[in-house]
């Protein structure tokens, strides 16, 4: 190294510094707010949870429901459902998962696997997909070509995960309650 | 370029005003005694073109907004009322509509003229730069201005581009929750869109001046390609020369504008967004409009989420590092028959992806042998081809090409050979 000369820190020095980092404190206080007043507020994270009865949907159909500001699916599914749900091998799936582990205890503390709960998202870029279509039965997202099976896992097409499983719990043996 | 000024006040105020705030001195440096190549054809129009159409925008945008409401609840009914009672609302948004697929039109050919005639190129870059930013602000207030009708194709165009920002790893989902104000597009997602679509107009309006002024330094490119040798024989004053041929060109293209707006409004746009947006229910086909088409085929075409939207906004990116890509000297196309033969090509390619953007995906082309080609089959030849002609093609095609001689000078190459003092 070349010869230095180490000069003492003045207090001026010290008063460009403070300063400095005074007023880089003060533009972050000031651009946080400005940012963050685009985050949803206390009463849009505040949504109540849906309470659903859910007795009266027939086996074989569907319905939608909002919550959130996007549609839930709830599924009444068919002996033949449940069966091929179960009966993939899950080691070739793309987000891997039991037909289990995407349902929820009833009140009896057992799994009721004729309930399928989702949300209604195409986890590829948001559309609805289509219920009781394409491959597998299952769904079916027309914007894109995604292929879910009758447990909404991904099975084909660019979505990189399985439909997503909302909070919910059961409240009695014919009602939930999501969020 | 534009040297020293040759402007001289005429009377008492400008000269007063002139030692005071010299504003008509560079009106007149700009507009009047600025020195163009005067061998520029008609592709050269598109920038004062587009500069119309951006105040054409701003003038129409801002009486809409005086009877707009960017709710959910209101967004729709308030574009029937102006489509319908406000006087002459249906003009208006017709020609807001229209203008915005005509700045487009406009752009595309201002920015393949670049393309073709190596406008790019040192001395150029920046430039080049400035206007890739300007198109990407136009991508951005054309997809909020989209929205604003609140109809399927708005709220459904909207959730597919947010969800964009949701394959980013980690922050993704933040991002996009942080872009729509809540969980889904809604009531802060619709006034934010409207409150940026009234500001990124005069963010472009703030980038053409930039683009305008690092024009007016380097002076025009030309379609011969030489720089300007000599002021007197290569260049004509900005007025009348350039003033009068831009006014005809503008003329020309507010027929085609015109006649979009008044005989076939609907045109360019889609049926589906006469259709107030319904969160539960997806149209059966998304497609963007007719402007980002090509994009949103490169983004279908790739098996993978992140890995179609790096590729899309991939594709906007190569475009601003295009001038360190090309490794020819030679700037203009006509003296470069390779390269002209793949711009060429490079044209249909462009084209042919907007068609593919428009087709659903799994559309059979035809069948070989028993295997269905698809749709999106042909798009990944053809986003193939978009990056091998930038990745690969520009860098390569200078190292192998012969390019032609050069003329001389612009006075030359207008002169076909004569030489300027021959004609004189």
């Amino acid at each position: 190294m070349a010869d230095i000369h180490a000069v003492e820190p003045t207090r001026r020095d010290f008063l460009y510094v403070a300063t400095g980092a005074f007023a880089a404190i003060g533009a972050g206080a000031a651009a946080w707010p400005l940012t963050d007043q685009m985050n949803p507020d206390a009463s849009v994270l505040a949504l109540a949870s849906i309470e659903l009865d859910i007795g009266a949907v027939p086996v074989g159909q569907e319905i939608t429901v909002k919550w959130r500001g996007k549609p839930v699916f709830v599924r009444h599914r068919t002996e033949k459902e449940i069966a091929d749900a179960d009966a993939v091998d899950i080691t070739e799936l793309r987000d891997p998962q039991t037909d289990d582990a995407r349902l929820v205890k009833g009140i009896d503390g057992k799994l009721h696997p004729e309930w399928l709960i989702l949300i209604g998202v195409c986890t590829h870029l948001g559309c609805i997909p289509l219920a009781y279509k394409g491959e597998y039965d299952g769904y079916f997202c027309p914007c894109h070509g995604s292929v879910y099976d009758t447990s909404g896992r991904i099975r084909k097409g660019p979505a990189p995960l399985n439909l997503e499983v909302p909070p919910y719990k059961f409240v009695s043996d014919t009602k939930i309650m999501i969020g | 370029m534009s040297g020293h000024s040759t402007y001289n006040p005429s009377n008492g105020f400008t000269r007063w005003l002139d030692s005071r705030l010299p504003i008509v001195r560079l009106a007149h440096d700009t507009a009047v005694s600025y020195p163009v190549p005067k061998n520029l054809n008609y592709w050269w129009t598109f920038g004062g073109i587009l500069t119309f159409i951006l105040v054409a925008q701003i003038v129409t945008g801002v009486v809409l907004a005086m009877h707009y409401v960017p709710t959910t609840a209101l967004a729709f009914a308030s574009v029937e009322s102006i489509m319908r009672d406000v006087n002459y609302g249906w003009m208006l948004r017709y020609a807001h509509a229209n203008g915005a697929s005509m700045f487009f039109v406009a752009v595309y050919i201002h920015m393949f003229r670049g393309l073709y005639y190596g406008s790019y190129k040192a001395p150029r870059e920046v430039l080049w730069i400035l206007g890739c930013l300007i198109y990407l602000l136009m991508m951005a207030t054309a997809f909020f201005g989209y929205v604003l009708p609140w109809g399927q194709m708005s709220f459904w165009g909207a959730t597919v581009i947010t969800n964009l920002f949701g394959a980013i790893p980690f922050v993704g989902p933040s991002i996009a929750t942080w872009l729509w104000g809540g969980f889904s597009i809604g009531d802060p997602t619709i006034n934010r869109f409207f409150s940026l679509h009234y500001l990124f107009p005069f963010l472009i309006f703030g980038v053409v001046i930039l683009h305008i002024w690092a024009l007016h330094v380097t002076g025009q490119n030309n379609p011969a390609g030489v720089e300007v040798k000599n002021k007197d024989q290569d260049t004509v004053p900005f007025t009348p020369y350039a003033t009068v041929k831009d006014a005809f060109g503008l003329s020309v293209f507010l027929i085609m504008f015109a006649y979009f707006v008044f005989f076939t409004p609907n045109a360019l746009g889609d049926v589906e967004n006469y259709t107030v947006a319904n969160p539960l229910k997806t149209p059966l086909h998304i497609v963007p409009e007719w402007y980002l088409l090509p994009f949103y085929a490169i983004l279908r075409a790739v098996p993978s989420k992140i890995g179609g939207v790096v590729l899309m906004f991939g594709a906007i990116a190569v475009l601003f590092v295009l001038p360190w890509l090309d490794t020819s000297k030679v700037r203009s196309a006509r003296f470069r028959p390779l390269f002209k033969q793949f711009f060429w090509l490079f044209l249909v390619v462009c084209l042919a992806l907007g068609w593919c953007g428009g087709q659903m995906p799994d559309n059979v082309l035809f069948s070989v042998g028993g295997i269905d080609i698809i749709v999106t089959h042909l798009a990944r030849l053809l986003t193939f081809y978009y990056f091998f002609h930038f990745l690969v093609l520009f860098p390569l095609l200078g190292l192998i090409e012969r390019p032609k001689p050069l003329p001389e000078s612009i006075a030359a190459s207008v002169l076909g050979g004569k030489t300027a003092a021959a004609k004189a």
